[in-house]
């Protein structure tokens, strides 16, 4: 079995592998091999392409963008997602904006471990691609499942756009795959991952397992629900979930970061403006509570949405 | 540690083309403020007046295939690495031929892939993106090649400045960090910027090799300049560069500099390099001060050419941009929403 983890390192060990360009550089991902392990086994293999960074985020990404300037793929991991506001100036004013002023394309690679598990706390559980959809010239992709985590980074790693790479933690070790995949869904569609009639459920990440489970709950109720599973959110693809919206009617969003804007409320922006007529309730959405994210299990289980909170968000839109 | 100040020893012929780029970009400067007073400049000027020494001497010792990211006052430095007047001036004027097509203005410019980097607004920032252009240089395999960077003394309170530095100590590479300490950070004097005795101590704490320098002296500035380039080069690990001078000019037109100490003006510091430089090279018989005066007469006269050619290009068309930020065509239709 493959887990989610092992997809990322394959791609990684793919990409070293078939491009010289491409290069690794970050925090103990050389001989320790990461501090999730993504990187283990890699610095023996491609001597001197797996580099290990002073704790510097700025200068990490900084010199990410340095070698993709002179030519070179540089895939660069911050520890947790929440260290990248350490790197943040480099990757928005800097990655993001070099091609439309210098024609100079900027093709680097920031892996994000992001989203929360028990115990993480406020700074080693955010998710932060609102934050980074926000900036013109940033791809950001949220893939949620093995065979998008290992295809997606290969992907990330081709396009020739600053790519942030949000890959969740909790998905890490949980989520298991046969074999990686052999054929690649385009960059920038999204998926449809559960086919339903009556409401249809857009989401991305870790969240689309917690809406799976969510809808097999309604459908002991007589509900099929659609899920959609974003994959990139930055392009967005507003016309699948268009597409689901005019089958059933419905739509809720559900993401993991912080409620305020962000990726669900773009979607929701996006689905009223577009296709108001397709709806037949209210567009509702569910995030994460508008606190920093607690430490303790009880309390980081009950900020960010659940299952059971999917579920009871569904059954009220359903009944409007 | 090596102290390099005072010495100077740069052929004539080094001297006197390191100097009539300083004149080309005095010269220069003083279009871009009449320009900026006359309103055809929107946004800010920041010129470099009295730190041509220093980063002339920075250009004059970089080659073809080095990486140099100038900062604001490095008009001089730009010019001896290649930039000219005419993509200066459409930058500065907006035109849509210039290299930034109207895009980003100013000091904001460069051709990235002639390794001429294009500075964000942002201190410091330059630091790690050169180290990075080194380390992929390296990974081909090619030596002998530096990268060059500018900062001043507020850019060194920066966390890039110290992040930049630290990297590329750490990975040994060829950077030459050059700091203009130029004695005020916009307004802010260097006692409200720094508590260590002098910048150069600086060097010792990230373990690279440090050069002081008199920034009002092109002599020991070519010469200072060529030793840290020339040590880089030859596999010596990042070099600091620390040369003392005052900006003689506000941090932009629009700022009178009231704030500058008078005693700094009235100062060695305060000394104009340009000035010094035409006396010593009155001094040694190089030049008379006709010949420079004629030198001047003909930067002058270029550079308004240039500026009248300029003025009536077209200016970007909103309706004509391309308004995407991403490169890859297989995003393009998807953002286009």
């Amino acid at each position: 079995m493959i887990t989610y983890l092992d997809a990322i390192r394959s791609a990684m060990d793919e990409a070293l592998g078939r491009d010289p360009r491409v290069f690794l550089y970050g925090q103990d991902i050389g001989a320790f091999g990461g501090a999730f392990k993504a990187t283990k086994g890699l610095a023996t293999k491609y001597p001197g392409r797996v580099m290990d960074a002073p704790l510097s985020e700025d200068a990490i990404v900084g010199i990410a963008i340095g070698a993709a300037i002179e030519g070179m793929r540089p895939i660069v991991e911050m520890q947790f997602a929440d260290f990248s506001t350490c790197g943040f100036n480099q990757i928005v004013n800097h990655a993001a904006t070099l091609f439309y002023r210098t024609e100079v394309p900027c093709p680097i690679v920031v892996r994000l471990p992001s989203g929360g598990g028990p115990g993480g706390g406020p700074f080693h559980s955010q998710s932060m691609e609102g934050l980074y959809a926000q900036y013109p010239g940033l791809v950001v992709m949220t893939p949620g499942t093995v065979e998008d985590a290992y295809s997606m980074l290969l992907d990330a790693v081709t396009l020739d756009d600053p790519v942030i790479f949000c890959e969740h933690k909790f998905l890490y070790n949980h989520l298991r795959a046969e074999e990686l995949p052999k054929e690649t869904t385009p960059i920038g569609k999204a998926r449809i991952v559960r086919h339903g009639r009556d409401v249809t459920v857009a989401t991305y990440s870790a969240m689309v397992h917690e809406s799976l489970a969510a809808a097999d709950e309604l459908r002991e109720d007589g509900y099929q629900v659609e899920v959609v599973d974003l994959r990139t959110v930055k392009p967005l693809d507003t016309d699948t979930v268009l597409a689901s919206v005019a089958r059933t009617g419905r739509l809720l969003c559900v993401s993991e970061s912080f409620p305020w804007g962000g990726v669900s409320a773009e979607v929701i922006a996006r689905v009223t403006s577009e296709g108001f007529g397709l709806l037949d309730a209210p567009p509702q959405r569910l995030s994460a509570k508008d606190t920093p994210v607690p430490y303790h299990p009880n309390l980081w289980s009950s900020h960010r949405p659940t299952a059971n909170a999917i579920a009871s968000a569904l059954r009220r839109l359903l009944e409007m | 540690m090596s102290s390099d100040r005072g010495k100077e020893t740069a052929t004539r012929t080094e001297y006197l083309k390191a100097y009539r780029v300083m004149l080309t970009a005095r010269v220069l400067e003083e279009k871009l403020s009449s320009l900026y007073r006359a309103g055809h400049i929107k946004g800010g000027v920041f010129l470099g007046r009295g730190q041509e020494a220093l980063s002339v001497s920075v250009g004059i010792n970089l080659r073809k295939g080095d990486i140099y990211a100038p900062l604001i006052r490095d008009q001089a430095g730009r010019m001896a690495f290649g930039d000219t007047a005419l993509d200066t001036l459409r930058t500065y004027l907006g035109s849509q031929l210039g290299s930034m097509r109207g895009r980003d203005g100013n000091i904001h410019r460069g051709r990235p892939r002639e390794g001429y980097y294009a500075m964000i607004s942002h201190l410091g920032a330059m630091i790690p993106v050169v180290t990075g252009a080194l380390m992929a240089r390296r990974f081909r395999g090619e030596s002998g090649v530096v990268g060059a960077t500018c900062i001043g003394d507020g850019g060194t309170s920066t966390g890039a400045f110290h992040e930049g530095l630290n990297a590329a100590a750490v990975e040994k590479l060829p950077l030459v960090m050059v700091v203009a300490n130029n004695q005020y950070a916009y307004s802010t004097p260097n006692d409200r910027q720094y508590a260590c005795a002098d910048l150069l101590d600086k060097a010792i704490g990230y373990g690279v090799a440090g050069h002081e320098v008199d920034g009002t002296d092109l002599g020991a500035c070519l010469e200072v300049l060529g030793k840290a380039v020339a040590a880089a080069r030859s596999g010596g690990g990042p070099q600091l560069v620390v040369g003392r001078l005052l900006r003689l000019v506000g941090h932009g037109e629009h700022d009178d500099a009231s704030y500058v100490d008078p005693a700094l003006k009235a100062a060695h510091v305060g000394r104009d390099c340009l000035k010094v430089a035409e006396e010593f090279i009155v001094a040694s018989g190089w030049a008379t001060p006709e010949e420079i005066g004629s030198w001047r007469v003909e930067a002058k006269s270029e550079i308004d050419v240039t500026a009248a050619k300029v003025l009536r290009e077209p200016a970007p068309d909103p309706n004509e941009e391309e308004w995407t930020a991403v490169s890859d065509t297989r995003l393009q239709d998807n953002f286009a929403a």
